[in-house]
């Protein structure tokens, strides 16, 4: 019977020839991770069932990476209960303060999940790893405590949709703004419970870091898991990384869809999604429109940190002034891109324009640390979320786009199209 | 388990960072959690609830993140349940494993307005609005996701399961 990549992958994992949407499943799991906020629980749920080790030292990873470099005295201690964990476990894969990285750019970068994988991650954007053709979503630490112990995990089989993005995009157009639109079309639930599948000619052809972009954000169209179909581009990423075999898996001709949605790129303009949900997404000229004068600039996060977003931003910088009064915070997504970001030449940019260049964390993405707003500032993020009191203070606006807009909106102090900036 | 309180209402999709703003999840102490519960969405709701009481929202409640620390801070707040149009997919299943009962109704969750006394039987998913009279039917639970809470939990059913086997 015709399956999606989706399906395959699960049956693959559940030791059975086919799935169909709705079963219930138990599966193998090939990666259990968590971070500095989920992980404690986690910790404290495992050590409860009485089970002495994990399942697997080298498959169950820990990132401390949302209020790292410790925040608070509170922060720390619960990075050292995940440090003394990951100690007493001997897992291969923890990751301390200066290895650290933001966890969805650092386990692709480390070769760590592999297409043809089954990922669960105590952090609803694991689903960024889809990106790589391995089936991967968010749990909570409960279900996370489940599979460190056991290295399985219980699925409801996804329905599956399929999005279809043809034709070639404009200048400034990135994996973000083809998401953005995505999510604008779909809702904030518009795919709830299913499998987003992303193909077509314009995904074939769009490099892996914007592959990792679309991926990450399918949480916030509610589905299940993001995916696309693993190709050479894929493969390129991932031979010189991987750390064990991996397998390729492909959606059959007459597998089923929901419903399919096709998708002109060539018709999609830089997008900025307004607060206070990842749905309203507009193309930038409205927001140029209005005159949105910002507070805070950020460029990073498990969505945009990667070091093409950082080249990307650091030409529409490069010899240009971060606005008076204007803060702008760079953060590259793990220790590898920073080092890479300070050999090209990109922290020069950065900090002569008067940004900020952080070490790797999710920190202002979630209103955690590094970068916090006040009642009444507005900011522009390369992150995925803009919900109420997403990065601050309830009162504090967040809106989303690409890094050329952000950049561009960085220098002229209001949101503004990377046209405005580079000629 | 058969539930009566006072109602609540929310919109749609009432997201984690509402429900348990993150700049909170520097503890994972449900005590702590549960002093800024609903924080984002209405800032005096800890002052305004009441034990047993529940909340009634519209579609997505518990969209975003994966934060374990959302339904246990709802649960520790005192909420009996959560009545929805619809839930996220990851706070679904969060609130069974940590025991929180939640129920999909959507024309209860049209229809219930803060302040409407409920009773609701989570067994059998039927919803009383003691106010106005009306009764409404949940979706059932699904099998396997009953064992669960049958079990106490997705831990003991893990428990259980590999002492039997």
């Amino acid at each position: 019977m015709a399956m999606t990549i989706t399906e395959k992958i699960l049956a693959a994992h559940a030791g059975c020839d086919e799935v169909r949407p709705g079963q219930l499943i138990e599966a193998r799991v090939d990666v259990a991770l968590a971070n500095d906020v989920t992980a404690p629980i986690a910790i404290a749920e495992f050590e409860q069932l009485g089970i002495e080790k994990v399942f697997d030292p080298d498959r169950v990873i820990l990132v401390p990476d949302h209020f790292t470099p410790n925040k608070d005295i509170n922060s720390a201690e619960q990075a050292k209960v995940v440090r003394d964990f990951s100690r007493r476990q001997q897992l291969t894969n923890y990751f301390e303060q200066g290895r650290v990285g933001i966890e969805h750019v650092l386990l692709p970068e480390q070769g760590l999940v592999l297409p043809g994988d089954l990922i669960i991650g105590a952090d609803s954007h694991t689903c960024t790893y889809g990106a790589l053709g391995a089936f991967a979503t968010g749990v909570g630490s409960t279900d996370l405590a489940a599979a460190m112990a056991t290295g399985k995990a219980w699925f409801k089989v996804p329905e599956s949709i399929k999005l279809v993005y043809h034709g070639t995009p404009g200048p400034w157009v990135e994996g973000k703004d083809l998401i953005l639109y995505t999510i604008g079309r779909l809702g904030v639930d518009g795919a709830l419970y299913q499998s987003m599948e992303m193909q077509g000619e314009a995904i074939e052809k769009l490099p892996m870091y914007g592959r990792f972009t679309m991926a990450n954000m399918a949480i916030e169209a509610g589905a299940k898991n993001g995916i696309i179909t693993p190709d050479e581009i894929t493969l390129d990423y991932v031979r010189e990384r991987s750390t064990r075999d991996y397998h390729l898996f492909f959606s059959d001709p007459g597998a089923e869809y929901v419903y399919e949605m096709d998708i002109d790129v060539s018709r999609i303009k830089p997008q900025v999604a307004f607060p206070s949900l990842p749905e309203n997404s507009r193309a930038v000229a409205a927001a140029v429109e209005q005159g949105i004068t910002l507070d805070q600039v950020v460029i990073g996060s498990c969505t945009n940190g990667r070091i093409e977003d950082l080249r990307l931003a650091a030409k529409v910088l490069q010899g240009k002034k971060v606005a008076p009064y204007l803060r702008l915070i760079v953060i590259p997504g793990t220790q590898a891109i920073y080092l890479q970001a300070v050999r090209e030449g990109l922290v020069e940019i950065f900090v002569e324009a008067g940004a900020v260049f952080s070490t790797p964390t999710c920190g202002p993405c979630l209103g955690g640390h590094m970068g916090i707003l006040a009642a009444g500032e507005k900011a522009l993020a390369t992150t995925n979320r803009n919900f109420v009191g997403r990065m601050g203070h309830p009162e504090s606006e967040v809106y989303l786009s690409n890094p050329a807009v952000a950049a561009a909106s960085a220098v002229l102090g209001r949101i503004a199209s990377p046209e405005e900036v580079v000629s | 388990m058969i539930y009566q309180g006072k109602a609540w209402k929310f919109g749609d999709d009432v997201d984690t960072d509402a429900i348990i703003p993150a700049r909170y999840l520097n503890t994972s102490d449900p005590k702590e959690l549960a002093k800024h519960c609903m924080e984002d969405a209405d800032p005096e709701f800890m002052q305004k609830m009441r034990v047993g009481d529940i909340i009634v929202a519209d579609k997505n409640f518990g969209c975003g993140s994966s934060r374990e620390h959302a339904p246990m801070a709802i649960k520790a707040a005192g909420i009996a349940c959560v009545v929805a149009a619809t839930f996220a997919r990851i706070f679904y299943r969060n609130a069974f494993n940590t025991g929180l009962p939640i129920l999909e109704a959507g024309e209860a969750a049209a229809e219930i307005k803060s302040g409407d006394e409920l009773r609701i039987d989570t067994m059998t998913g039927r919803i009383e609005n003691l106010t106005t009279g009306k009764t409404y039917q949940a979706k059932p639970i699904p099998p396997f996701m009953q064992e669960l809470i049958d079990d106490g939990g997705l831990m003991a059913h893990i428990s259980k399961k590999s002492k039997t086997s």
